[in-house]
């Protein structure tokens, strides 16, 4: 039994190839996954992210909640709609998931998480929540279309009423508002400017329609995928999981180690695993020669092997690039096995495209 | 369903086989594996004056998705590759049984044709998937 977006009918008549993704039917492509990358690192394409998991916070102790739950601080964020991404661990430095949070006022959050993790997430959420004064809402009523690309704002502005582009003027990277019936974000998976659009589930077709009137490609999940890898993002399952810590996952900077009396969950292992020096670390690698690296295949670095967590061939590159976990002490330079054969790789960090431009 | 010129014939590993009528065969790939292959990036090509067995791995197809071994359809001598493909391998994807051939081959026993399927038997096979 797979679950359908609102926008399902809208795909189909696009025609979507639809694929079963985590038991939901989503757009694989539409024709040309590469033509819908280029768009969205050229103009402007839009994703169905609708099966995504938006969850409200709201409450007394909303903040002393999350404080809890993440790595992060949200204590960090003073300004209404300011967002954070972080990780939700288990007690052994594990990541649970992966989510944005976004901040209104100390006593209401809320928070995006994966659909992948959906029922363990709010198992998790509920089960941390016990004790604290907090209400803890799914809201499946909404959808989420994200529209990125150069051109993204300029197009979206053509559907936004005059109060809703007063909303979003000026609005800096990683925020959002509630503008009229759409909570706008300045958040994305792709690298490059645009917006997260939550739509309540009866106006998401009409939304659809009308971007797609003002020139904003369907993209689909093929292309999702090789957006966010370029621009070096995680994506959950593959790059980290509950046993791979954020140590290990190029998610250093998603955790909030001041002030040292927060004891978030996870925090003793992290501790211990930074003292230690003991993760692995996650890193690009590059080849710029014939071949794509794809995920599981082995790395061989100096005094040791690592894996590739995620690979693809990058479209805006022209070559293939990969998201890999190795030791730390890894070089420069490591060999992937690729077909049977050892092929030299170049490592890079862990980002390879932003805004449109190559960055290594 | 996909397009399956009756003209042509096919190996059940989703290649197509065109008699040009001089001894020589063109060889591509089907258009329902290019739409399962999805987005082509590379395509590796045997060398002219190969020697190839029917049956040999002889070229790769690279997609976004995956990396798919290609097999002689019949054995012989490869007479000329589409070079083209180097620099545009999109056009296996655009015109699978056109512009996006893969190589041709001399055959050394025409007799092997007969192994080959029809189109009716390929569309037979790939409704199997």
């Amino acid at each position: 039994m797979t679950s359908k977006t609102v926008l399902h009918a809208k795909h189909l008549e696009a025609g979507a190839k639809m694929v079963d993704f985590h038991g939901w039917e989503m757009p694989i492509n539409y024709g040309s996954q590469i033509e819908e990358h280029n768009a969205v690192r050229n103009d402007a394409g839009m994703f169905d992210v609708s099966h995504m998991t938006i969850v409200d916070v709201v409450g007394d102790d909303a903040k002393a909640f999350l404080r809890k739950l993440v790595a992060n601080d949200v204590a960090k964020l003073t300004k209404p709609g300011k967002a954070l991404y972080t990780g939700m661990l288990n007690e052994q430095g594990g990541v649970i998931d992966d989510l944005i949070i976004y901040f209104f006022t100390e006593t209401n959050y809320r928070l995006v998480v994966n659909s992948a993790t959906r029922e363990k997430d709010l198992a998790h959420i509920a089960k941390v929540s016990e004790g604290y004064a907090v209400e803890v809402t799914e809201r499946p009523e909404y959808a989420m279309i994200a529209v990125q690309g150069p051109n993204a704002k300029a197009k979206t502005a053509a559907v936004l009423s005059d109060e809703q582009k007063a909303a979003v003027e000026g609005m800096k990277p990683f925020f959002g508002v509630q503008a009229g019936d759409l909570f706008i974000a300045t958040t994305g998976y792709t690298g490059e400017d645009g917006y997260e659009i939550v739509v309540h589930n009866d106006g998401a077709a009409d939304l659809w329609q009308k971007l797609l009137e003002a020139g904003v490609a369907p993209a689909g999940l093929g292309a999702r995928d090789t957006l966010r890898l370029e621009a070096g993002m995680n994506l959950y399952g593959l790059d980290m999981d509950e046993s791979v810590s954020p140590l290990a996952a190029n998610m250093a900077w998603t955790i909030a180690w001041e002030p040292e009396d927060r004891d978030f969950i996870g925090r003793s292992a992290l501790e211990q695993q930074r003292a230690d020096k003991s993760t692995d670390k996650l890193v690009g690698l590059v080849l710029e020669t014939k071949g794509v690296l794809r995920g599981g295949s082995k790395v061989i670095v100096e005094g040791g092997e690592g894996v590739i967590t995620s690979g693809t061939f990058s479209p805006t590159l022209g070559y293939s690039v990969a998201l890999a976990r190795v030791p730390r002490s890894t070089g420069d330079t490591a060999q992937v096995e690729m077909r049977k054969k050892l092929v030299d790789v170049k490592v890079v960090k862990p980002c390879f495209v932003r805004n449109g431009k190559a960055v290594i | 369903m996909s397009n399956i010129p009756s003209e042509l014939k096919y190996a059940s590993s989703h290649e197509w086989v065109r008699d040009e009528g001089d001894g020589t065969y063109t060889v591509g790939i089907t258009e329902h594996a290019q739409e399962l292959l999805g987005d082509m990036v590379f395509v590796e090509l045997p060398e002219v004056d190969d020697e190839v067995d029917a049956g040999e791995d002889c070229a790769v197809a690279e997609s976004v998705k995956a990396a798919s071994d290609i097999y002689a359809p019949i054995s012989g001598t490869i007479v000329a590759i589409n070079e083209e493909l180097e620099d545009a391998p999109e056009t296996v994807n655009n015109d699978a049984y056109g512009d996006g051939w893969l190589f041709r081959i001399k055959a050394s026993d025409e007799s092997e044709l007969d192994n080959l399927l029809s189109a009716e038997d390929y569309a037979n096979t790939i409704d199997e998937d």
